[in-house]
């Protein structure tokens, strides 16, 4: 099959998944699961049958439709999207098989609306990852927008409406009012909105007007959660867990950051953004981020909005990186997209195996749990060190390259933030670490036991990944320097 | 003589004489055949039209065979080919699928007469756009409008009574003015063919008169256009009327009238009046961005659906002349664009406000509520075309929207103020549609509205496949695209 197809496929193939679900639903629960993990599957062997070509240097092409003169529909896969689209793909099987789990366990409502939605996000994450301009990239950042919004509302009760109304009301806002003029603008200075090598703004804009598109780009991405956009994540929290995992922790946010990033590289470009100093705010911002949501975070009691607060500083990281314009820093931040996901869906399973085993939400409830749920606080502890960024986990990874990166470019502000927020992730981790083995229950707990087998499989698997990815970086490391190729050191 | 070069003339005829003869149909089913057919057959010459403009292709024409400026002559272009399709295709959409609704709402008896205006309303509307004729434009405007009163007038609900009045009232006061100001200026020129008016208007051009017909034309044509301050007459008048007649009127009506402006002032006013460009600009944009800013706040708290996309209606029509004013080929093109796109999503819009009247007693947000469980085809429609007047990518609305702020853009410092202005109306209207979507999918379905099925069977289609016209032409615009930058170049070239 000609990659061409390849590209059609990976997009079509949760669509049609859609559809099958939807008819599966009609026969039995089992069909419309085993369509989910079939869907599943399929879309992760096409985009890792692309790999092979794009590691060799290849970046194949596919252009869908024109829709005027000048802007097309098209896709080009680059090494940045090839990562994001293999990495969400892959860990869409590990959190199918987790949703069955937990969605059977917490007999939740209305499944088949989430496992159809669900699909569509994928096809909508496979769009972002590969599309080859901004007006494609921004046509498929709105339909994840709008295919997670039922999956955040998912209860229908009025918290979850309200939740999801502030979650639809972020994102959109910012992406119609901040991220679409931007585009806009792009298009009308540069005369095209693809993403090029090298970037295709350098000449075109000069002075303070880059620090305002920049600024327009960033937080237009509202699913990059740099603050002051960042109340969504929080309050998408509302959501089933699969959903805070797959897409709060991996699809949606890595999709905002993912954005910046590539936005950054390929339509800035690296060195121009570099020389030009009215861009330097974004470093401080993210900074700003990275610590204002660690103490932030510091503060909470429910399991998941902690979660989702460390997600905003370890987002804000990525962005951070890639705002330190140099060649290990954009390697850096390529990789804590992987190394974060890798761990993030590990806290997150675990924070969901817990609610369906003991119906517990909250810190301060997890005295002693450990011993009740010992896989799933295991991986949890491992998902918590790749967090903090101790060896051997892959957090330690992307840590490496981030502050290398800083040393290159000298800038001592990203490396003290960066130390600075390891003690803050240390300091709300390390406690919930040792409530969970250390302290004894107050009151005689029931003996609840461990989360439905296909659960604690789940987060098994990807507190292995947290430690694999120590180990077995090489390929990702590999991909990822194709994108600074001729960026000055 | 080639066929094809009669066909500006027959899209008004075969609408005008269909009207008689239906009116001598015994049977309503015949009735609404006849009209149905009339209206498809419209819309098959008006896509004719378009294909040959599309081909660069014009069409003069000349009623009787006397030449103009001595007889009436016709003349189709690309602007006009986008009010042709839209008038015709709304009308085919509304009553191709709209039997059941109007079946519900018009009185049998009356049935063979209502049909008999709307197709009048068909001619008029389509004589308007396709005449080169200032007095005919008169003409053809008082047919449509009449008509269009009888239609509003014709549902069962007594409140569209003072509505229509209403409507007529300011209807007619719009159509004196613009009355006056072709006397003034036949007096001072001595013509009423458009082309020959731009000609010799320009010996004349200071003279106080023609001043006096510049502002009495264009305040009159504001007035049936629904410009801001002078849209009072609209929401009611939608809102009363029968659901199909909204489709269609909203749809079109309105836009008619703003081509009319454009044409006139463009063809005839803007290169012969010292300082006009700039008169038109400045008294047009703030008023095109109040009626951008108010109507969708309205829309934000009117609690009536149909009000609320009536309100709707007014703030897009502000974005349609907000475009005009810009007077740049950019700002002209996403005009035209959004009079295409805008007449789809509202159009959609009332077809699924029509499938929810036919199960629904009320159209009040907090009776509305459950309907997506009921009826969830036709609120899928609903959404698809909510999100297309929001603008989003992959829809219609979008491409009007992007090529809106882009001109905006092009315009330096106050066109980033524009720009905002478009953009925080995009998120009123994200905000509006979601309060009827909420209601629809998130509240607890009434105890009376436990039974309640999907609407009948050809309405629901016809409404899918408005619906799916949304998201087709949110992807692939390359003709209205063409339609509208070729009509921006048209008027923009009178300028010179």
């Amino acid at each position: 099959m000609s990659t061409e197809k390849l590209i059609l496929g990976a997009l079509l193939a949760p669509l049609i998944g859609a559809v099958a679900i939807g008819l599966g639903a009609k026969l039995s629960d089992n069909v419309r699961e085993a369509a989910t993990l079939i869907t599943a599957l399929i879309l992760c062997a096409i985009v890792w049958t692309i790999v092979p070509e794009v590691l060799a240097g290849g970046r194949p092409q596919l252009t869908l439709a024109e829709v005027v003169p000048g802007i097309e529909i098209a896709f080009r896969i680059e090494p940045l999207g090839m990562l994001f689209a293999a990495l969400a793909s892959s860990l869409w099987i590990i959190n199918s098989i987790y949703s069955i789990g937990y969605m059977r366990g917490n007999k939740e409502k209305n499944q088949t609306r989430f496992y159809i939605f669900f699909a569509v996000a994928l096809s909508a994450t496979i769009g972002i990852a590969f599309s080859a301009n901004l007006f494609t990239l921004f046509l498929f950042y709105e339909l994840l927008t709008l295919s997670t919004y039922p999956l955040v509302s998912h209860k229908g009760d009025e918290n979850s409406v309200r939740s999801a109304r502030v979650y639809l009301g972020v994102l959109l806002t910012t992406s119609i009012g901040l991220l679409l003029p931007a585009i806009i603008w792009t298009y009308l200075v540069a005369g095209t909105g693809d993403f090029t090598v090298g970037g295709i703004l350098a000449g075109k804009l000069q002075g303070p007007a880059v620090g305002l598109l920049l600024g327009l780009f960033v937080f237009g991405v509202g699913k990059a959660a740099v603050m002051p956009v960042h109340r969504w994540l929080p309050a998408a929290m509302v959501a089933p867990t699969p959903v805070s995992a797959l897409l709060h922790a991996v699809a949606v946010v890595k999709a905002g950051v993912f954005t910046v990033t590539k936005v950054i590289v390929y339509i800035f470009g690296v060195d121009f953004l570099f020389a030009e100093p009215s861009g330097a705010w974004l470093l401080y911002a993210a900074a700003f981020t990275v610590i204002s949501a660690s103490v932030v975070a510091l503060r909470q009691q429910n399991l998941k909005r902690l979660l989702a607060y460390s997600t905003i500083a370890q987002l804000s990281y990525v962005v951070m990186a890639a705002a330190i314009l140099k060649p290990l820093a954009e390697i850096g931040a390529a990789v804590h997209i992987v190394a974060h996901a890798f761990g993030k869906i590990t806290l997150f399973f675990a924070a969901g195996a817990i609610y369906v085993a003991s119906k517990k939400t909250e810190v301060h409830q997890l005295r002693g749990i450990g011993h009740q749920m010992p896989w799933t606080m295991g991986a949890f502890t491992i998902g918590a060190l790749s967090m903090i960024g101790v060896p051997p986990t892959g957090g330690f990874v992307s840590k490496w390259y981030i502050l290398a990166g800083a040393f290159q470019a000298d800038n001592y502000v990203a490396v003290a933030t960066i130390i600075l927020s390891t003690v803050l992730n240390a300091a709300y981790f390390l406690p919930i670490i040792y409530l969970a083995w250390f302290a004894q229950p107050k009151a005689p707990q029931a003996d609840h036991g461990e989360a439905p087998f296909p659960a604690v499989f789940a987060l098994s698997v990807t507190a292995l990944l947290t430690i694999g990815f120590f180990f077995f970086n090489g390929p990702v490391l590999e991909l990822e320097r194709q994108i600074v190729q001729g960026v000055s050191p | 003589m080639n066929f094809s070069e009669h066909l500006p003339a027959l899209q008004v005829v075969v609408p005008l004489l269909s009207a008689p003869l239906i009116v001598l149909l015994r049977s309503n089913g015949l009735a609404w055949a006849a009209a149905t057919a009339t209206s498809l057959m419209a819309f098959a010459i008006a896509v004719a039209i378009t294909l040959g403009v599309l081909d660069g292709q014009t069409f003069p024409y000349s009623m009787g065979g006397w030449p103009a400026p001595y007889g009436i002559a016709l003349g189709v272009d690309s602007f006009s080919a986008i009010l042709l399709l839209i008038v015709s295709g709304a009308s085919s959409f509304a009553l191709l699928g709209g039997r059941p609704s109007l079946n519900s709402q018009i009185e049998a008896h009356r049935q063979p007469l209502f049909y008999a205006a709307w197709m009048l309303a068909l001619a008029g509307l389509s004589g308007i756009v396709v005449t080169a004729d200032a007095f005919n434009i008169f003409v053809f405007m008082e047919i449509s409008s009449l008509a269009s009163y009888v239609l509003i007038a014709g549902g069962p609900d007594r409140r569209a009574l003072p509505s229509v009045f209403k409507y007529l009232v300011m209807g007619t006061i719009g159509a004196t003015f613009y009355l006056i100001g072709i006397g003034l200026v036949y007096m001072m020129t001595g013509t009423l063919n458009l082309a020959d008016m731009e000609v010799r208007i320009q010996g004349v051009a200071d003279q106080s008169p023609i001043l006096v017909a510049a502002g009495f034309i264009t305040i009159g044509l504001a007035l049936k256009a629904a410009v801001f301050p002078l849209h009072a007459w609209l929401p009611n008048a939608y809102t009363y009327a029968p659901h199909m007649v909204t489709v269609f009127l909203a749809a079109c009506a309105t836009k008619v009238s703003l081509y009319v402006l454009l044409r006139f002032d463009f063809f005839v006013f803007q290169q012969n009046l010292a300082g006009h460009a700039f008169q038109f600009a400045t008294f047009l944009m703030p008023l095109a961005v109040l009626a951008v800013v108010v109507a969708s706040a309205y829309a934000l708290f009117e609690r009536n659906l149909k009000r609320l996309l009536a309100f709707s209606s007014v703030a897009q029509i502000g974005y349609i002349l907000l475009g005009a004013s810009l007077v740049s080929t950019a700002g002209l093109t996403a005009s035209g664009l959004h009079v295409f796109n805008h007449a789809l999503a509202k159009g959609t819009l009332f077809l699924a406000v029509a499938c929810l009247a036919m199960r629904f007693s009320s159209l009040h947000l907090q009776d509305l509520s459950g309907a997506a469980k009921s009826m969830p085809l036709t609120m899928a429609a609903f959404c698809i075309a909510g999100l297309s007047l929001i603008g989003v990518p992959g829809t219609a609305g979008f491409i009007s929207k992007w090529y809106l702020i882009g001109a905006a853009l092009n315009e330096g410092a106050l066109g980033i103020g524009l720009a905002v202005i478009i953009v925080l109306s995009s998120l009123m209207a994200v905000v509006y549609i979601w309060r009827v979507v909420e209601a629809a999918y998130f509240h607890t379905p009434n105890t009376s509205a436990v039974n309640i099925k999907e609407a009948p069977r050809e309405l629901l289609i016809i409404t899918l496949l408005a619906a799916l016209a949304n998201i087709y032409f949110g992807v692939n615009s390359a003709v209205p695209v063409a339609l509208a930058s070729d009509a921006a170049n048209l008027l923009m070239g009178h300028l010179q």
